[in-house]
């Protein structure tokens, strides 16, 4: 009980600190309520909420969480009426057919926008089946796209290596590991032989490969998520607090 | 009823799969603009799945809210978020939807004060928890682990001027690091990846794999 207590005071008092320093700023002109503003103290407010969760798991968090969410659900459902139902549906056979706008009702476009609707009819009991053709048709789409641009752009390009004899000993030697690389890591991932006598040699430089990969990506993923920290902070001290110039 | 069921999903996927599968080999024209309409159409029946989403996460919340489960009331603000969201979107700074998309609305002021922030900051939030996981599983207990240790380190010091501090070298080792041994690994991944998808996507075409037809008949 002491130790929640502690925590509504915490947060109630990060809650007036934060309030505070708004309203000096305002009122000290360093802050533009109507024209930016407004805008990089919510942002700073949406900053502090997720970063509270550090601390622990607390309201103000799951609030921003919640909202975040909503946000982001509602950006996209109006961003897809803008960038794809509005152009490929409304302006081409909808508006055509009641307002004459010098061009023909595309009806082609009844074709997508059937399977579409059937789509949501996936939470119909009884027409539930008929969204099957929607995914039918993406499904296979997909799948028939994959086929020939996977074998083209990821299996004949990847197998595709510089000589091993170039006029430098550093690039050749590079080459060299890059091929060996390649080869070492697709046996260890070749099950149907025993990984025994030279393909277990070989499959153990493949696991050596992989290792460097799994910790160069590591590294690569840490090193941005630390470039995306750097940025949430410039914005605090710099943008919101103008600490920093 | 079962011809409509599972036959004709099943035909679709097939001529779909064929017939894009082929379109690649075919260098004309009428095959270049069946694969540009065709892909337009996916995108368009995708722009529904968006409402799909939407109704389930909105239902998910619903539910939450109607049954007061716990933390009932944090569902309240997905909805909020959504809806002035949506409104604002959908007024489009006084032109309204049925009109072309407005720039500097208040549509645009949420998603660059509201979305951007705190996506950001989500994203942001997993560096400390990747440091202090790091911290507690990077254990060089083997020759394997030793080396994914040490690869790790090279590529983060590489990529920060206290690794140039530390030696000039971090820098151009971090490089061929990614350019060389890790290069070569994902290329065997991507070889292992793309094998594995032309045979779901060959599984899919000739109705073998029929996961995405869902349950029931």
């Amino acid at each position: 009980m002491i130790k929640k207590n502690r925590d509504i005071y915490i947060i109630f008092s990060i809650f007036i600190l934060f309030f505070i320093v708004n309203i000096v700023y305002l009122s000290l002109g360093w802050l533009d309520l109507w024209g930016n503003g407004l805008g990089i103290i919510t942002g700073a407010a949406f900053t502090l909420a997720m970063y509270s969760f550090l601390y622990k798991d607390n309201p103000v968090f799951k609030i921003a969480e919640n909202l975040f969410v909503g946000v982001a659900m509602g950006y996209w459902i109006v961003i897809t009426w803008f960038n794809i139902l509005k152009p490929d549906v409304f302006e081409t056979l909808i508006v055509p057919i009641f307002k004459d706008t010098g061009k023909a009702p595309q009806f082609t476009i009844l074709f997508p926008t059937l399977l579409g609707i059937f789509m949501l009819l996936r939470f119909s009991k009884k027409l539930a089946w008929l969204s099957r053709w929607s995914f039918a048709f993406i499904v296979g789409l997909g799948a028939g796209i994959t086929i020939p641009n996977f074998i083209h752009a990821f299996i004949l390009k990847q197998l595709t290596f510089d000589s091993l004899f170039s006029t430098s000993i550093p690039v050749s030697i590079n080459n060299f590991l890059v091929l060996l690389g390649v080869v070492s890591v697709l046996i260890y991932f070749f099950f149907s032989v025993e990984h025994k006598g030279v393909v277990g040699g070989v499959s153990v430089i493949g696991v050596w490969f992989l290792m460097i990969a799994f910790g160069a990506s590591f590294g690569y993923t840490v090193m941005a998520r630390m470039s995306l920290l750097i940025g949430r902070i410039q914005f605090l001290i710099r943008d919101w607090l103008g600490l920093l110039q | 009823m079962n011809f409509l069921k599972r036959t004709i999903p099943l035909a679709i996927a097939f001529i779909m799969g064929v017939m894009m599968a082929f379109q690649y080999y075919v260098p004309h024209e009428i095959s270049q603009s069946l694969l540009k309409v065709v892909s337009r159409w996916g995108i368009t029946i995708g722009g529904f799945a968006v409402f799909l989403g939407a109704y389930s996460l909105f239902h998910l919340h619903m539910t939450k809210i109607r049954r007061k489960l716990p933390g009932w009331g944090y569902s309240i603000f997905v909805f909020l978020g959504a809806g002035i969201t949506i409104i604002f979107g959908l007024y489009n700074g006084g032109e309204f939807f049925w009109n072309d998309k407005q720039e500097g609305t208040m549509f645009e002021w949420m998603y660059f004060n509201v979305q951007v922030p705190a996506g950001a900051t989500m994203f942001s939030i997993l560096a400390f928890f990747m440091a202090s996981a790091a911290y507690r599983t990077f254990k060089a207990r083997t020759n394997e682990a030793t080396i994914l240790l040490i690869a790790a380190i090279i590529v983060m010091l590489g990529r920060v001027p206290i690794g140039t501090m530390i030696s000039q070298y971090f820098p151009i080792v971090a490089d061929w690091i990614m350019s060389v041994p890790n290069m070569a690994a994902k290329r065997g991944i991507l070889i292992g990846v793309s094998i594995g998808a032309i045979a779901t996507s060959l599984k899919i075409i000739f109705g073998i794999e029929r996961a995405y037809l869902g349950g029931g008949d």
